[in-house]
């Protein structure tokens, strides 16, 4: 009876919920106290046990459907395999399919099915292309060659008898064809399905950029939307440090007040951390675009953590774009910033008086500022001692970088000449380097 | 009634058993509600609650403490809530004050010993006695611990906590027992049930959801909340019930800052009760609007929205729509 739970709890671990070795204890516990009989109450249970967020218990209600339904007639199968009217088939050869599919024994033929699929362990089911091959699997488990030899035989003997003879077991071969699949098509939404989705986020992290089109956005946004959780996560702790050695005074004697002043409690002065800041410099030129769109979404989506975030976009002209963002959804915010910033010819050098002007108190010691260019500059002035101030105000610059180091300097690239003041400069190609550079930004922070 | 050996409770019956003896206490359960605490029972372990303020999460603990006849001992959870504040902490003050007596009586002990290492002998026969449990202030943690016949451990909104508070917690939740370095490790003669709240403040962390079981309660369908507020509020006319709590369920379906929860309801329950209102009119929800919503922009969405508000409401046939056990994802 351990079967069907471990095969359930190995559905949701590839579904993305995470259940660990105790948790699975814990529901088999569980089972042992409230039993199979009562299904409302068996969700509601291992709800209870399994799943521990409600992002988590959409997906473990999704799968209970998907996978109880079946278990159910497989429990089914294992109460008719104890009777002992049944052991002939027991022991016995597998079922003539023929009979079997004509008989119109439900019963029988969903026993028949359910055993070739464990044969053939349709369960292992990774890819939705494979539904074909384990569906043909099954049907041979079922005696399907036995039954492609009489369906020859038959259409050699051919005549009126042996046309429909043929006929019958073409029809027969049809049946199980189908209902395998429908087995194997089952077994990948329980098991494959998830692990596909997983396979593909991964896939589309390492992917560049770039290289992305429409039909990926979606799952873009998806997985963005992921990985700022995963960042909130890490990031949300609580910021204090105890600087031990430094004595609190005032608050060590109200809190020893009560015995006579003797320091007992004695108590530290904390310092509280900084919260992150970031002021975010996005270069929106055709060939950077792309970037912008996916670090914008990304930095976004984690406002909870980052609540102090400006963002400036510019190609010759600068400008805050935090209302455009604030006040419409990303993707109306996204065409808009570009139709504003993104004509004209890229200047960095405009670009640092302009935030110089302009903007200058917006970064300040606890600030990161964050560029994301090519440094690009149309062999115009790149304007060092603006950007050396900045690196100078704030607490650290970072520099992302789409293009690849070698080919920084070459041309017009004055990406060398901001280097030395820069705490870091990232190639960033793909969703993964993203992650990696915002999770190094907050780090800084602890 | 024979005590089940293993977890020291009274082994419960059914799920329905747990519903009824909650009821009888004055707290409307659903079928989750009363699997989770089943489980909890039969496994002994902790559960976690999360959902919306005001739906009961608090009260549940405060009724099974009723219903079961054991103390309840309550934690609640701030930024900056220490082991001292929880578990224990020694009574410095009453240590102080014994020196200053004992003082006089410290020749006594003493006596006739003639060197320092004879003096230091005989009074480290007495060693402990600053550190025993006499001057042992026991905080809720540890007082659940040393109940003797089990008790109701409610720890509220734990996510307000800070982080290595949740670590410390870790002992306590899986083999309850604490551990006080001066005297030993006290571990429960029967285990607390142990009830966790969270507002969702922040993430809690894995290793704590890992050992609790976890229990979502959002807003209550109609009847459910009918049922509560005819428990909590007496008199109140069927009708002039049937009203209000449509209304009320009208106003969570629309995207205000603060949705109005069951303690809410109950509370303009109240009100019209106290205004002796018998039927809801448009001017009459105007002026009690702020019972329910409590914030000054979701009375200024919902105001002009009364009227047809009301209309619905009154057309609304009692329990014909029942929300989805998670209305508030997304």
């Amino acid at each position: 009876m351990e079967r069907p739970l471990t095969n359930f709890i190995r559905a949701l671990r590839s579904s993305d919920v995470r259940v660990s070795t105790g948790e699975a204890l814990d529901a088999a516990r569980t089972l042992k106290l409230i039993g199979y009989a009562d299904r409302d109450l068996l969700k509601d249970s291992l709800g209870c046990v399994l799943a521990k967020s409600p992002d988590e218990k959409v997906t473990f209600d999704e799968l209970f459907e998907l996978y109880f339904s079946h278990s159910d007639r497989q429990n089914q199968q294992t109460d008719r395999e104890d009777t002992p009217s049944d052991a002939s088939s027991e022991s016995g050869e597998a079922p003539d399919p023929v009979d079997l599919v004509e008989s119109g024994d439900e019963t029988g033929l969903a026993m028949a099915i359910e055993k070739a699929a464990e044969a053939s362990g349709v369960d292992n089911i990774r890819f939705s292309t494979q539904v074909a091959y384990f569906a043909q699997q099954m049907v041979k488990q079922m005696g399907g060659e036995k039954l492609q030899a009489r369906l020859l035989e038959a259409l050699q003997q051919g005549g009126q008898e042996g046309d429909a003879e043929a006929q019958r077991l073409i029809d027969v071969r049809r049946e199980l064809t189908m209902r395998a699949r429908e087995r194997a098509e089952k077994a990948f939404d329980v098991f494959g399905a998830g692990e596909t989705q997983q396979f593909r986020d991964d896939f589309a992290a390492d992917k560049k950029l770039s290289a992305l089109d429409r039909s990926d956005m979606e799952r873009m946004k998806r997985l963005i939307a992921k990985i700022a959780k995963r960042l909130a996560v890490k990031h949300s702790r609580r910021r204090r440090r105890r600087n031990r050695g430094q004595l609190d005074v005032r608050r060590t004697m109200r809190a020893n007040a009560g015995v006579d002043g003797v320091p007992f409690n004695v108590i530290w002065r904390q310092k509280r951390k900084d919260k992150p800041k970031i002021v975010v410099i996005c270069d929106v030129s055709g060939s950077v675009a792309q970037y912008v769109r996916f670090l914008l979404l990304l930095l976004w989506s984690m406002k909870d953590v980052v609540p102090d975030l400006h963002a400036f976009a510019f190609s010759f002209r600068l400008g805050s774009v935090d209302d455009v963002l604030e006040q419409n959804d990303f993707e109306t915010a996204m065409a808009k910033i570009l139709r504003e910033y993104g004509m004209g010819s890229t200047s960095y050098g405009q670009a640092w008086s302009d935030l110089k002007i302009h903007h200058e108190q917006i970064i300040d010691r606890r600030t990161t500022m964050l560029v994301l260019g090519d440094a690009r500059s149309n062999y115009g002035d790149p304007r060092i001692d603006l950007f050396r101030e900045f690196a100078a105000r704030a607490k650290r610059v970072i520099w992302l970088n789409p293009e690849g180091p070698a080919l920084w300097g070459t041309g017009d690239s004055v990406i060398p000449r901001y280097r030395p003041f820069c705490a870091q400069v990232t190639h960033v190609s793909t969703l993964k380097d993203m992650e990696r550079a915002v999770d190094e930004i907050l780090s800084a922070y602890n | 009634m024979a005590k089940d050996l293993s977890t020291g409770y009274e082994p419960m019956t059914s799920i329905d058993a747990i519903t009824a003896g909650l009821e009888g206490v004055g707290y409307i359960s659903t079928r989750q509600i009363s699997t989770a605490v089943f489980l909890a029972l039969g496994l002994r372990k902790p559960i976690l609650i999360e959902g919306p303020a005001g739906v009961g999460k608090t009260d549940l603990a405060a009724s099974l403490s009723r219903w079961l006849d054991l103390p309840l001992l309550r934690l609640q959870c701030y930024e900056g809530l220490d082991e001292g504040k929880a578990l224990y902490e020694w009574k410095y003050g009453k240590q102080l004050l014994y020196t200053q007596i004992l003082k006089e009586k410290l020749n006594d002990v003493i006596g006739d010993a003639e060197t320092l290492q004879d003096s230091l002998g005989k009074l480290s026969t007495f060693e402990d006695l600053f550190f025993s449990e006499q001057f042992l202030e026991s905080r809720p943690l540890l007082t659940a611990m040393k109940q003797e016949a089990g008790s109701v451990l409610l720890i509220d909104e734990i996510d307000k906590s800070d982080e290595e508070f949740e670590a410390f917690l870790l002992e306590v939740l899986s083999d309850y027992q604490v551990t006080v370095p001066e005297i030993g490790t006290i571990s429960a003669n029967v285990p607390p049930l142990v009830i966790l709240t969270s507002n969702n403040v922040r993430e809690l962390g894995d290793a704590l959801k890992r050992r609790c079981l976890h229990l979502h309660i959002g807003f209550p369908d109609h009847a459910r909340e009918r049922r509560i507020v005819r428990a909590r509020v007496e008199g109140l006319d069927a009708d002039l019930l049937n009203q209000m709590v449509a209304f009320v369920q009208s106003v969570r379906e629309v995207d205000i800052k603060k949705r109005p929860s069951i303690a809410e309801t109950v509370d303009w329950a109240k009100t019209l009760l106290l205004l002796h209102a018998t039927a809801l009119d448009e001017t009459f929800v105007r002026d009690t609007l702020n019972v329910l919503l409590k914030h000054e922009s979701d009375i200024a969405v919902i105001g002009p929205a009364v009227p047809k508000m009301l209309r619905e409401s009154l057309v609304q046939k009692p329990g014909g729509r029942t929300s989805s056990g998670y209305p508030d994802l997304g």
